[in-house]
């Protein structure tokens, strides 16, 4: 009974949790009850992704009405991978959050916060598991507003201002992407994913198709903080509560990159995106932006803008593999956005742990801490090694099949780029490993001597994802085999 | 014991790093110890290669036993077993015994934790059978040996140890991106042969040559080891380098290039040493000195001499070594290396001092030490291939490494006018260090069978004929005959407290003065532009307030404007491409 409505279930727990959180009463009860919807929800992800990890796709139809005119989930390894990545990071960050949350969110809006979380947990969820495009909008909205809340409840003021102009720029993301769908509407006359892909090849040639691809492109890139649209992401990530900069950086951007994959190979297909300067432009952007946002980061004074910096270039190396186009590529871009998921994730718990002790993110009051929090140190090393891509962790093993890609086409460039992209992490990765460790001389350090090591609720979460870093690193089977077997379904011309 | 042969060696030092993290005291004094034995024990009585090799199948490997992890679709081998890599696992255990008696007074865990990692790391490399693994291993030796500078924890120290770590990676990116295109070319990336026919085989010939030390790749080594802990110089010493000498053995033998590269860096050391005054920045010169007779043993690739190069390899870490721990410690005891500041220190160090002169000896290929037993073989195996100019500057380089090092060394540390310092003798733990090297290289010098026995290739070779003894003294009678005299006439250059910069300049002086040079010509042009801007801006603003367009606040918010302009701006120059272009 359960596993028939599987696919429905990820996304209808914790919509339907999202109002009984709500009317709780303020205190830990909120926090419970979400935590305990979010390990029931990553357990059906799990479950849902052993079903499809040989290469089926199982059709879902919503209240019964046969697709394309009714609403289809359709899961193929693909949206359960993406479902388990958001679900997963979900289950790890609300443990974490007790009291992360209790030291930046005021008391009487605790309830409403995690109300909130369960609403975006929703939306993301959403947009992993449907296959139809116009309710894929509908969650795209629900993620985007309850982030948007979300992220105005961060301690500082400036926190209204960066909630504020991601609202704005999200929500031209959105106008943009229901102008597309709208355009690809008026032209076949349905919404459904697969019919779309069916009904499309012979308008390829028609210039609305490509007007809708156009708006739908760029909406989504906005989504995704690709650059040169990335303007919105760092004061978002920087202001936000800590708790919501973890999960938005492990899983929205992921989402989006989701969604271009299934645009792009999917519904689109990749014969017409040949035809369009979509991957030249891609490519330019990406190998733009790991070089120039690398070296931001190198600048930032503050932790957590730093990876904020650090992730707009690590989502390039994503879109990379979309421009390559390769079944290699395109692989990378899977494994890159499980991979990423783990080391930022673990990174910015190791940060939130240094904020929750410190009451600050920015870089210089953290001078000295390494000694004082042994074990989150070791975290950010780990997890900045993932990041940079040292073998032994998971992030080479995506950086290995980015460059492969990269090789097999001849594109010399783009492999050098990658390097350099590795080099440069290893430069801001190295700024917050030399505050923490070799700082010792400043005064703040005196002022740092009396901070203990984080509590054990956030240790926890963190060196999970610590040790799936490394796990990973070795032990390819779930990520790379799984992507291997999405591709095969996105790309079915391909091998 | 069938289980544990294939157990790789790295192993059971990387546990052993992780036991000392959570241990405190003698406990962890018995697993520093005991680590290196039972892994040295392991290897000589459970681990033999399939078969001994003979010259004609060189390096054919036999996998009779091994050790593989599936990483993502390779297979990964941790184990390769032959002479060669066994040669080099013997030599790094009985390194890093040495090294840890040494290291033993320390209380500092994080040089205890990476030097065990770095150990590892070196035995890890020499067994690696397949270039991913070696690319592993070869940033793990980056990554754990940094620490052993940084963790003198001066200013100085830690920017040093991040130009070297700079270099070690940039040798690991190097080697990652030639071991891709390998892989990319063959479909294999096992580590065998690789020579320089592809692009790929120079890629990672300039990785192993930057860990070797190759003219101009060399500065990391002479910045670096002078400035890590007295401890963790005598680690540094005994790996990086011979890792290197290892894979060259392995990928480049009888690469000709190597021969003339090899000679270069035999000789232009020697001059840097002779004027510097940090004396163990001369052992750092020294030291590529040394490897470069390895080089060059290895670029002749005939049996004789490639035995040679690792004979060498192995006699050279256990003589550098023990002349890094005399000067260690004196560095321990006094606190300060520098030639000029010491002096007359047998009178209060005098075990110290006896133990150094062994060490000098042996590097400077006295008869009966272990030095002339090697380094002979790469002499006549230079001759035998007819490369007399060359042999003749190898000549002057054995002549040159009894200047700097055999004479050098001790004399200004523990002879010279006394400098009045007055110390107590070097802790025992060191002392029972320096006597174990002390006793192989005599050991190896006199009963050298043993070594040979021990070598890759079968040859009969034998050291102590009337020829090579002569010229060898020769050689060193008539360079201390050299030494003495420029000392008598005072043409020997002074010790001066200076610091000599080499090759180094080049990115330490000229890169920054070049970067600030073009950043202030960036700076004027970037002036000249934004006041250019500035004022057409003000122009259209003057323009733009008198117009209606004004009431709109259509930009007033940076971000939010700036990424709407960008949407317009990719949205429109992506249909215009798209219609237009395709």
């Amino acid at each position: 009974m359960i596993e028939n409505h599987l696919s429905l279930l990820l996304v209808a727990l914790p919509l339907l949790a999202a109002p009984i959180v709500a009317v709780l009463p303020n205190g830990r009860l909120p926090w419970a009850l979400s935590t305990l919807v979010s390990w029931s929800v990553c357990y059906l992800a799990a479950w849902q992704l052993i079903n499809v990890s040989s290469g089926q796709v199982i059709s879902y139809e919503l209240g019964g009405w046969a697709p394309p005119w009714g609403i289809e989930y359709r899961i193929d390894a693909a949206n359960a991978l993406v479902a388990l990545i958001v679900s997963g990071i979900a289950a790890l960050t609300l443990p974490y959050a007790l009291k992360s949350v209790i030291k930046e969110i005021p008391h009487q809006q605790h309830a409403l916060f995690y109300a909130a979380f369960m609403l975006c947990l929703t939306g993301l969820l959403g947009i992993a598991q449907t296959g139809d495009i116009f309710n894929l909008f509908v969650f795209l909205e629900i993620s985007s507003l309850s982030s948007y809340a979300l992220i105005s409840l961060g301690k500082q003021r400036q926190a209204l201002t960066a909630a504020y102009q991601y609202l704005i720029m999200g929500t031209i993301g959105a106008t943009f992407f229901i102008i597309g769908v709208g355009l690809l509407y008026a032209m076949t006359g349905t919404l459904n994913m697969a019919d779309l892909a069916q009904r499309l090849p012979e308008l390829y040639e028609h210039r609305t198709i490509h007007t809708a691809f156009a708006f739908i492109m760029v909406g989504f890139a906005l989504k995704l903080a690709l650059f040169p649209l990335h303007l919105w992401l760092p004061n978002a990530y920087t202001y936000a509560p800590t708790v919501v900069t973890i999960f938005l950086a492990a899983t929205a951007t992921k989402v989006a990159v989701y969604v271009m994959l299934r645009m792009v190979f999917t519904v689109f297909g990749f014969s017409f995106i040949e035809n369009t300067p979509t991957d030249e432009l891609f490519l330019l952007l990406c190998v733009t932006a790991i070089l120039s946002m690398s070296f931001y980061a190198i600048y930032q004074k503050d932790s957590k803008r730093l990876l904020a910096y650090s992730s707009v270039a690590q989502i390039a190396y994503m879109m990379l593999g979309i421009g390559l186009g390769s079944v290699l590529g395109v692989t990378a871009t899977l494994v890159h956005l499980f991979n990423h998921a783990l080391m930022k994730g673990a990174l910015f718990m190791a940060i939130g742990a240094l904020i929750y002790r410190v009451g600050s993110s920015r870089l210089e009051h953290f001078s000295g801490l390494g000694k004082q929090m042994p074990w989150t140190f070791a975290a950010i090393v780990i997890g900045g090694l993932s990041l940079i891509g040292v073998p032994g962790t998971a992030g080479f093993i995506s950086k290995w099949y980015l460059v492969l890609a990269a090789i097999e086409q001849q594109h010399w460039l783009i492999v050098g780029v990658i390097l350099m992209g590795s080099l440069l992490a290893v430069a801001y990765v190295w700024k917050i490993i030399e505050v923490l460790y070799f700082n010792a001389t400043d005064e703040r350090e005196q002022q740092n001597t009396a901070v203990k090591e984080a509590p054990l609720m956030m240790l926890i979460p963190m060196w999970v994802l610590v040790l799936a870093n490394i796990y990973f690193g070795f032990n390819t089977e779930l990520t790379v085999g799984t992507a291997e077997q999405a591709v095969k379904l996105l790309m079915p011309g391909a091998n | 014991m069938i289980w544990a042969s294939s157990l790789p060696p790295f192993i059971p030092f990387f546990i052993a790093a992780l036991l000392v993290l959570v241990t405190r005291g003698h406990l962890r004094s018995v697993i520093l110890l005991a680590t290196p034995v039972l892994g040295g024990l392991h290897l000589w009585l459970d681990v033999q290669p399939f078969v001994p090799m003979v010259a004609s199948d060189a390096l054919i490997t036999a996998k009779e036993l091994s050790y593989t992890l599936n990483m993502f679709s390779y297979q990964l081998e941790f184990m390769r077993v032959d002479k060669l890599s066994l040669l080099f696992g013997y030599l790094f255990h009985i390194a890093s015994f040495i090294a840890i008696i040494y290291a033993l007074h320390v209380r500092d865990t994080t040089q205890q934790v990476v030097s065990l990692l770095y150990a590892g790391s070196a035995l890890g490399a020499v067994f690696a059978g397949d270039l991913i693994s070696l690319f592993i291993f070869w940033e793990g030796l980056a990554l754990s040996s940094v620490f052993l500078i940084w963790a003198r924890r001066s200013e100085q120290a830690i920017k040093t140890g991040t130009r070297y770590l700079i270099f070690q990676v940039m040798s690991g990116v190097l080697l990652l991106a030639g071991a891709l295109m390998y892989f990319n070319q063959t479909g294999s990336t096992d580590f065998n042969f690789i020579g320089i026919e592809s692009t790929a085989g120079w890629l990672i010939l300039i990785a192993f040559g930057i860990k070797s030390a190759f003219p101009f790749l060399h500065t990391w080594l002479t910045e670096g080891y002078p400035e890590a802990t007295p401890t963790g110089t005598v680690f540094l010493s005994a790996f990086t380098t011979k890792v290197a000498v290892y894979a060259l053995a392995r990928g480049y033998p009888g690469t000709d290039l190597l021969v003339y590269v090899g000679a270069a860096m035999t000789c232009f050391p020697i001059f840097y040493a002779v004027i510097e005054n940090d004396l163990r920045r001369v052992l750092a010169y020294s030291m590529i000195n040394q490897v470069g007779f390895m080089v060059c043993g290895i670029g002749i690739g005939t049996a004789l001499a490639l035995n040679g190069a690792v004979a060498h390899a192995f006699n050279d870490v256990i003589f550098k070594g023990l002349l890094f721990m005399s000067m260690g410690a004196v560095l321990h005891r006094v606190g300060n290396i520098n030639g000029s500041d010491l002096g007359g220190l047998y009178k209060s160090m005098p075990k110290t001092a006896m133990l150094c002169i062994v060490g000098a000896a042996s590097i400077s290929a006295f008869p009966l030490f272990s030095g002339f037993v090697s380094k002979s073989m790469v002499m006549s195996a230079m001759l035998l291939e007819g490369h007399n100019y060359l042999w003749l500057m190898l000549l002057f380089a054995s002549a040159g490494v009894f200047h700097h090092a055999g004479i050098k060394i001790p004399y200004f540390a523990f002879f010279h006018h006394d400098s009045g310092i007055r110390v107590k003798e070097a802790p025992t733990n060191m002392l029972i260090a320096m006597s174990i090297a002390a006793v192989l290289c005599i050991f190896i010098g006199t009963q050298p069978q043993y070594l040979y026995a021990l070598l890759p290739w079968k040859v009969d070779y034998w050291p102590y004929d009337m020829t090579h003894v002569l010229a060898q003294l020769q050689i060193l009678f008539f360079s201390a005959l050299a030494f003495v005299w420029l000392n008598k006439q005072g043409l020997y250059p002074p010790e001066l407290r200076s610091v000599n910069i080499d090759f180094e300049w080049t990115y330490r002086k000229l890169l920054p003065a070049t970067a600030r040079a073009s950043y202030t010509v960036l700076q004027r042009f970037n002036c000249a532009v934004a006041n250019a801007a500035q004022q057409s801006w003000q122009g259209f603003q003057s323009v733009f307030q008198a117009s209606r367009l004004s009431q709109y606040h259509l930009a007033s918010s940076w971000p939010t404007g700036s990424m709407v302009l960008w949407i317009g701006v990719i949205l429109g120059g992506y249909l215009l491409a798209d219609i237009y272009f395709k």
